[in-house]
């Protein structure tokens, strides 16, 4: 079955679209990268896919018309990793992942025991328990956006949008969260879609890659085949060499 | 997978703990009993009790208070600290919930413009109407009619405006329409100097002596408008995250703050109408709470509305004792103490932090 299907997507904001006619198709269990220069539509793709932006065309979600599915609904199966959550720093880490729940929960009802184990489950895959009593306010970066992605674990959607998920951390934190996004995917079966700039951690970590730009859908394929030098200098105006290290492709910008 | 049989550690969640439950209720139980007491008519407090118990028809209980004292007592008195504490638990509470509903710690339930609305309002009544209809009767109304037309405004503008910012544009538009209504209220003011003391001791704040009849009309609109609020508790936690996350975790944005705003407000119209423009109490309680207790909207709301209640009785107690005979505006006493008290408590959180 298909995790995400889109037919013909445009989004307009302030008179302009900012995506355009977007058709692409995501298989289950994909690790999807969405690369592209700055304002390409990344951000607005996604948001659309979560159904938070009034957009044009068909957005499906696990083969069905995400029109025929309620908001909580839509949020039992997509959830979002934005790029800089709101991390109210009163919060303790075991209420903001508690939040995950919110779409299994109307809005007047409480918590039951089978929405307290999602959430412990979740702090448990992140290795978050003895953090659990913390306030966010407290964390480091890294800490913090772990805790985001439990959030978003504790909802149970099997679909991921994340938005820059390592944008904020150092090279050593990018590479855990991948590893542990990577496992994730496995255990839980999740879908992801993950807007990256970082094109050598995109290369390392996703099995395809969707290059926008414009608002359009440029490239769409293999790492190998999306990120080449002609294609990145076309649409970035990068000058970069692309080296295979170790089986796997590295981006590296170079000097004019 | 061990580790999926037993939840390893329960997930805690800090609502209202037993503790500062009970501390709350304590600190309005002791402001309860001083407000009752409070006065130049010296009554004590197992007067008070016997005089309830007879009241009540407890067997064998009779009030050791004469005909006067009960009269003050039950007809002075204890409305007035009720009243008291249905205006601090409505501005603190709903102080609370737009602080939640707009992500923004700042927000007090002054901030579409009831404030301002409700200052217009009873300005043309007390400059326009003859003055014996201006009295306690048709004030309440037309400060309640000012404080619903500027936030009706604010939240048409707002949402004629905003489509991706929601709350931002909103509370821009609230700040539009207060800065217009305290024109035209200073204007009509103006016009009308022969009546400006007794619109400026109306915008000071203060808690009329009228007995039972403004708790009554005042009650259900508080009880109210605070029972949608704490049922809809977990959701301002979830708003607090800001409208796009709020969303993308299921919540229709638009009409759970619709019904936030419109609960905070006409709690908060209805507290101002009776008892003028008292400020800071929407700020501090809430504020005090979260850095003494530091909890979630969860707990915060439902401790906000006990502790907003209590702070407001003792501040009608100074407001009535400190000068007695005459009365300071109850909006002066909440600024002054509240002020230095408020940072005392940032102090103490900063350098424990």
């Amino acid at each position: 079955m298909n995790a995400i299907g889109l037919s013909q997507v445009t989004v307009s904001l302030g008179g302009g679209a900012v995506v355009r006619d977007v058709g692409v198709v995501v298989e289950q269990g994909e690790w999807v990268a969405l690369i592209g220069p700055n304002g390409a539509g990344k951000t607005t793709l996604l948001r659309a896919i979560a159904g938070l932006v009034r957009h044009d065309g068909e957005v499906s979600l696990l083969g069905r018309p995400a029109a025929s599915l309620d908001r909580r609904q839509r949020a039992r199966a997509v959830a979002v990793v934005p790029q800089t959550p709101e991390t109210p720093p009163w919060l303790t880490v075991a209420e903001y992942v508690l939040m995950g729940r919110t779409p299994h929960l109307g809005p007047l009802a409480r918590e039951s025991a089978g929405d307290r184990d999602a959430a412990a489950r979740a702090l448990e895959l992140l290795e978050l328990q003895p953090l659990a009593d913390r306030a966010l306010g407290t964390l480091s970066g890294g800490e913090r956006q772990r805790a985001v992605v439990a959030r978003a674990i504790a909802q149970e959607a099997s679909i991921v949008l994340l938005d820059e998920p390592t944008a904020a951390l150092d090279i050593g934190h990018q590479q855990r969260s991948l590893e542990l996004l990577d496992g994730l995917r496995d255990h839980e079966g999740l879908t992801l879609v993950a807007a990256m700039h970082d094109l050598t951690l995109a290369a390392q970590y996703a099995d395809r890659v969707l290059l926008m730009s414009g608002g359009r859908i440029v490239a769409d394929g293999a790492p190998a085949e999306v990120l080449t030098e002609e294609t990145l200098a076309e649409h970035y105006g990068a000058t970069v060499r692309v080296v295979t290290v170790d089986e796997r492709l590295a981006v590296l910008p170079t000097r004019r | 997978m061990e580790a999926a049989a037993a939840p390893a550690r329960a997930i805690r969640v800090r609502g209202v703990t037993p503790g500062w439950a009970a501390a709350a209720l304590a600190f309005l139980g002791a402001a309860l009993v001083t407000g009752v007491v409070a006065g130049p008519v010296d009554i004590g407090v197992g007067d008070v009790l016997r005089s309830l118990g007879d009241k009540l028809g407890v067997p064998g209980v009779t009030s050791p208070l004469d005909a006067t004292q009960e009269s003050i007592l039950w007809d002075l008195r204890v409305p007035r600290v009720l009243l008291a504490a249905l205006v601090g638990g409505m501005l603190a509470v709903a102080g609370a919930t737009y602080q939640g509903v707009f992500s923004n710690p700042l927000a007090d339930p002054y901030l579409l413009g009831v404030a301002a609305g409700a200052g217009l309002g009873a300005t043309l009544a007390i400059a326009y109407l003859p003055h014996a209809l201006a009295g306690r009767q048709v004030l309440p109304f037309a400060a309640f009619a000012g404080a619903a037309v500027a936030v009706a405004l604010a939240y048409g503008i707002g949402r004629a405006a905003g489509r991706e910012r929601d709350s931002a544009t909103l509370v821009l538009a609230g700040v539009t329409v207060a800065s217009f209504f305290t024109a035209l209220q200073t204007f009509v003011q103006q016009q009308n100097t022969d009546t400006l003391q007794e619109v400026t001791s109306w915008i000071l704040g203060s808690l009329p002596n009228t007995g039972w009849s403004d708790v009554a009309v005042l009650a259900p609109y508080v009880l109210g408008a605070t029972a949608v609020i704490v049922a809809l508790r977990r959701t301002v936690d979830v708003l607090s995250l800001g409208d796009l996350e709020a969303a993308s975790l299921g919540v229709d944005v638009r009409r759970t703050r619709l019904a936030l705003v419109v609960a905070a407000t006409v709690g908060t119209a209805a507290a101002v109408a009776v008892s003028g423009l008292i400020a800071f109490v929407g700020i501090i309680v809430p504020h005090a709470i979260r850095l003494v207790v530091g909890t979630s909207y969860r707990g915060l709301l439902p401790l906000s509305f006990v502790c907003g209640a209590g702070f407001l009785i003792l501040a009608d107690v100074v407001a009535r004792t400190a000068l007695a005979p005459a009365e300071v505006p109850i909006g002066v006493i909440t600024a002054l103490f509240g002020a230095p008290f408020f940072a005392l408590v940032l102090r103490a959180r900063g350098s424990r932090a």
